[in-house]
């Protein structure tokens, strides 16, 4: 108990303090995780408009694969995208193993999925007459889209919390293919385990409080926008 | 065909099929500027598929489309056509925003300019009587409300053809009479031409310049209200328009357009009819179109040509009215009012004498 206290106590002096090393993981976090939560946005979105809105051969098999891919293990993506960026590797030769932007592109791929099957979801939960409505009232494909869109843009806030707080917190494909370099490739995550090992409680404890702290930050924005303009 | 000079829509060999089922055969149907015509049939009959491929929402497996005076090839109706459209559907599926948004929506669709768009949403709010719930999330609004922001999308938009899709049959009877008298007055004031689909025939009636039957995908019967209700082609459409009393019969003797009908039973009916003796026909009676006498009361009026001594079946409460089962040798349906039930001592087993005239049975040759 006395160890939760003090590791507590020491992440608020952390960050009051502004020690450089701690705002450097904090802040590499937030931006790997961000830059990986806004690339997803751009694949899930449309990926899972179209997908709920296009009948195609062979759709369902995709959706299940969408599905599937929303609980990929992290570790395992991690591996494969290692294997790929290994310099003797298919993408060897761009030498982005061990780099933020490795992290990034293994995040992408954790997110996209969870991104692109609550999209779908978000789009399939809408009134089907709506789009007949809708392009009754003089919409173009593109305007359809877009105020179908609109419409699930609560349950599309949501998919934006879900694929950030998949990124922010994993760690098994930020260890393997960013390395935990100091300065460079250390996040939240990673530096708590390593604390973790070195037997450092209370400073592991601290980085996992500031952790909670940022992934409360984001939602509560993302919430807060949500919920704005909704009487219970 | 040709079209006439005011046709805003003409559509000609209309066809809708779904896996392999024929949905919907419309060969012609003309809708004239500044008429309200209704479509009404059963459920299934394909009212909404029609109405949904005359609004351009579904594509028809073939036929062809003339929208005032243009050729339209319905495979890939241009986007301009549908903003000369206006749908309301039985929902009202309102934007998760509020009434004032939700009426705009179609002209911002347009690119209409933004002081415009407001002119116009402030005239369309206070002529559904809405003004007061401009700013309200549509999503708090009541059934009634939720409708008259639908209708009030629709008419803002000053559209050539309004279409409406069963818009008033999931409110209340209260609401329901409020907005269709609603409805009626602007469609009265703008003369927008109005295709209005419900199962409903007092809608149709009220509604109605022309009303199609329709039945099985197909158009039974297209002609003025008044018309189909009083001379429907056949039984189906005769059914459904309320007529109660279906009989079948063969002309037996014809005197100046007057002709005597001898019904399988073996009663002679006289009816306003030329029909030569011998055709096979089918009789409509309207339960409105009866009066029922008391057994020992002499008949009144020399126009009622048809007096039955009849045997009463069942007496069933009908709205503010009661409906009469009757055995007259062939089965008839009168409807009396509640004071005449106790006037005539009406029931059950009783008897009574049934009376119409000639001109009120329309008479069907059978082909």
């Amino acid at each position: 108990m006395n160890l939760l206290l003090a590791g507590t106590k020491q992440a608020f002096w952390l960050l009051l303090s502004g020690d450089p090393e701690v705002w450097r993981i904090t802040l590499l976090s937030l931006r790997i995780s961000t830059s990986a939560t806004l690339v997803s946005l751009l694949i899930g979105i449309p990926l899972g408009t179209f997908l709920a809105l296009t009948p195609f051969l062979g759709r369902q098999l995709v959706i299940s694969l969408v599905n599937t891919g929303m609980s990929l293990p992290p570790v395992v993506v991690g591996l494969f995208v290692t294997i790929f960026l290994w310099r003797s590797g298919p993408l060897g030769v761009l030498h982005l193993l061990y780099t933020p932007t490795a992290m990034v592109l293994a995040q992408v791929i954790i997110a996209a999925p969870i991104v692109t099957g609550l999209t779908l979801a978000a789009i399939q939960q809408l009134n089907p007459k709506l789009r007949l409505q809708i392009l009754a009232l003089g919409a173009s494909r593109v305007q359809l889209v877009w105020l179908l869109l609109r419409e699930a843009r609560l349950p599309l806030l949501a998919a934006v919390m879900a694929g950030f707080g998949g990124v922010i917190s994993e760690i098994g494909a930020s260890l393997m293919v960013g390395g935990n370099l100091l300065g460079y490739t250390r996040v939240l995550t990673t530096a708590t385990v390593m604390e973790t090992g070195k037997g450092n409680f209370d400073l592991a404890i601290a980085l996992s409080v500031i952790l909670l702290l940022l992934i409360f930050g984001v939602n509560a924005v993302l919430t807060y926008t949500q919920q704005r303009q909704r009487p219970l | 065909m040709t079209p006439r000079e005011d046709s805003l829509l003409a559509v000609q060999g209309l066809q809708v099929e779904a896996n392999g089922q024929i949905l919907l055969s419309v060969p012609s149907l003309e809708i004239t500027r500044g008429e309200v015509v209704v479509l009404i049939g059963p459920n299934g009959a394909g009212k909404s598929t029609l109405l949904q491929t005359l609004a351009c929402l579904r594509e028809p497996t073939a036929g062809t489309l003339r929208f005032a005076g243009q050729t339209i090839h319905l495979h890939n109706p241009p986007l301009a056509l549908r903003r000369r459209l206006a749908v309301v559907f039985q929902e009202p599926l309102l934007f998760d925003s509020t009434v004032a948004e939700n009426v705009a929506s179609g002209l911002k669709l347009r690119g209409v300019a933004k002081t415009v768009i407001h002119e116009r949403v402030t005239v369309w709010l206070e002529r559904l009587g809405i003004a007061h719930l401009a700013g309200r999330q549509a999503r708090t609004l009541s059934g009634g409300e939720a409708q008259r922001a639908s209708l009030a999308r629709a008419f803002v938009l000053e559209p050539d053809l309004l279409l409406l899709d069963e818009p008033f049959s999931a409110l209340d009877p209260v609401t329901r009479e409020a907005l269709t008298e609603t409805f009626h007055r602007l469609q009265r004031q703008t003369r927008v031409t109005t295709l209005f689909v419900t199962h409903d025939r007092l809608e149709a009636l009220r509604l109605g310049d022309r009303v199609a039957v329709m039945d099985h995908g197909e158009i039974l019967q297209l002609s003025t209200t008044e018309e189909v209700f009083s001379q429907p082609v056949n039984e189906a459409v005769a059914s459904f328009v309320g007529v109660e009393t279906i009989l079948r019969g063969r002309v037996e003797t014809q005197v100046a357009g007057f002709a005597e009908v001898r019904v399988g039973s073996g009663e002679r009916l006289a009816t306003a009819s030329s029909l030569p003796v011998g055709t096979a026909v089918t009789l409509c009676i309207r339960p409105e179109e009866v009066t029922l006498l008391a057994p020992t009361e002499e008949p009144l009026s020399s126009s009622a040509r048809n007096h039955f001594p009849a045997q009463i079946v069942r007496i069933i409460p009908w709205g503010v009215a009661l409906k009469v089962h009757l055995d007259c040798g062939f089965p008839l349906v009168a409807f009396v009012t509640r004071p005449s039930v106790e006037i005539l001592n009406l029931r059950e087993g009783g008897a009574v004498i049934a009376t119409f005239k000639a001109t009120a049975v329309h008479v069907i040759a059978e082909s």
